[in-house]
């Protein structure tokens, strides 16, 4: 099986400051990776460089065959094969849930309004919020909020779905409707990395956990090295992360 | 010495102060109409244009705002005319309106599109929105609704302002007045009338940007608050 996400050396700094110091690893299709690690350590910026948010500037990326290193990349052939998710949920405040979705395979794919909304329907009944189609961002929770981004991502049907620290912004009831959203993703096939703080939904999900450190991969494994870390520095943030 | 209020002879000329009103709300609809298109590209040219663009719209806005409308539009009405470019006094009152209401239409669309948060714009990039498609469905519809309050009340001024081009010989509402008060002499009167036209003009032209709001954006209509 060839991996859908290969990063090789990568490389990024702002400024004198170097976020990525050489970041090494793959995810095959189908899986969920969890990347985990300190603030600072370069997780969200290794997971906005794989959506081209961020560019690189040394080694390699491939997702979903696009390499990102190649200055005359297709963003809009890779867009639309990567889905991310922002902990601020970045919802369009002036557009209603069902228009929230159905903007995008509009606009990109050309879909017709009927089509387009068939769609939204049906993603966002899959998010449990089927009631809420005509509902306002702001009349919504957090976590409703968040499940419909995420229904705005499923919409245009991704290969690859990021998730940048999704349910860092919501209390303990809210992460839990939203991780079991993800959850059913993950079962279904889809292909997940998921920067995150949740150690439970990663021992529990993830078929591939990447601990990072200081701008480059410090360990990383199947989730049993959540259980059996075998650096002393992942044993002491798994320790730090389960007091919380 | 009582002074006997006559309005009848002013009224009697109510077919000036008909075509009047309607000049000055003609002249209030076409600048408003160009102003927020010039405003619109010019704040999207002030917010993401190159540096010599933006210095131009810069300048453009600070002279503009600083200098009074009867001057602006004496310069551009007989400059346009002096050209020898002969165009009805009622076309060149409109393009002076317009360059002054499109100066201020920059800043207030400028501070709406300053208010939209980066990470709208991140999420439009990566559903693989181009620029354009943002522009129009993510920066300047809820940039326009958030500052509409602010453009409505900028739009009824213009309107109550265009009667200083009764001054460079417009015939709007203001300007059909000084010839029913050479006709009459009855100046307290005429401007009694011309006070309530105006005041009436005002209230018609705010509901009609109240109703107009209300048709542009529905999550207005549907929650009655604002962005």
């Amino acid at each position: 099986m060839s991996p859908i996400v290969e990063l090789k050396d990568v490389r990024k700094s702002f400024g004198n400051l170097e976020i990525l110091k050489g970041v090494s690893f793959e995810v095959n299709r189908g899986e969920v990776a969890a990347i985990i690690g300190q603030s600072g350590s370069g997780k969200s910026t290794a997971l906005r460089c794989m959506d081209r948010l961020e560019t690189i500037q040394g080694g390699s990326m491939v997702i979903c065959g696009h390499r990102l290193e190649d200055a005359k990349i297709d963003l809009k052939a890779l867009r639309r094969d990567v889905g991310i998710v922002f902990q601020s949920y970045n919802l369009f405040p002036h557009l209603t849930v069902a228009e929230n979705v159905m903007l995008a395979p509009r606009l990109v794919k050309a879909v017709s309004r009927a089509e387009a909304r068939t769609v939204a329907e049906a993603v966002i009944a899959k998010v449990g919020l089927h009631e809420k189609l005509e509902a306002y961002p702001e009349q919504l929770s957090g976590g409703q909020q968040q499940r419909v981004a995420i229904a705005r991502s499923l919409a245009m049907e991704p290969k690859l779905m990021l998730f940048d620290e999704v349910t860092s912004a919501l209390d303990p009831q809210l992460t839990g409707e939203v991780l079991k959203v993800m959850e059913q993703l993950a079962t279904e096939g889809m292909t997940m990395i998921l920067v995150t703080h949740e150690m439970g939904f990663a021992r529990k999900v993830a078929d591939r956990v990447i601990y990072m450190r200081d701008g480059k991969v410090h360990e990383a494994g199947s989730s049993d090295i959540l259980r059996t870390p075998s650096t002393p520095e992942l044993a002491e943030f798994i320790s730090e992360a389960s007091e919380h | 010495m009582t002074y006997e209020f006559d309005f009848g002879a002013v009224l009697g000329y109510w077919p000036l102060l008909l075509q009047g009103t309607l000049t000055t709300l003609r002249l209030t609809l076409f600048s408003t109409v160009f102003g927020i298109l010039i405003g619109a590209f010019c704040a999207l040219v002030k917010t993401g244009g190159p540096q010599w663009a933006r210095t131009i719209v810069g300048l453009y806005v600070e002279f503009i705002r600083n200098t009074p409308l009867l001057i602006q539009s004496y310069f551009l009405i007989f400059g346009i005319a002096s050209m020898g470019l002969r165009l009805p006094i009622l076309v060149g009152a409109t393009i002076a309106l317009t360059v002054n209401i499109g100066a201020y239409t920059t800043e207030i669309v400028r501070a709406g599109i300053e208010s939209i948060h980066r990470g709208q714009l991140e999420a439009a990039e990566c559903l693989g929105l181009s620029k354009v498609q943002t522009y129009l469905h993510i920066i300047i519809r809820p940039a326009l609704e958030r500052v509409y309050p602010a453009l409505a009340s900028q739009y009824v001024l213009l309107m109550l302002a265009s009667s200083i081009l009764s001054s460079v010989g417009v015939e709007e509402l203001f300007g059909m007045s000084n010839r029913i008060q050479s006709d009459t002499f009855r100046n307290f009167e005429v401007f009694v009338v011309l006070g309530i036209l105006y005041l009436i003009l005002a209230v018609v032209v705010r509901a009609g940007f109240s109703l107009l709001g209300l048709a542009l954006f529905p999550r207005r209509r549907k929650l009655g608050t604002s962005l």
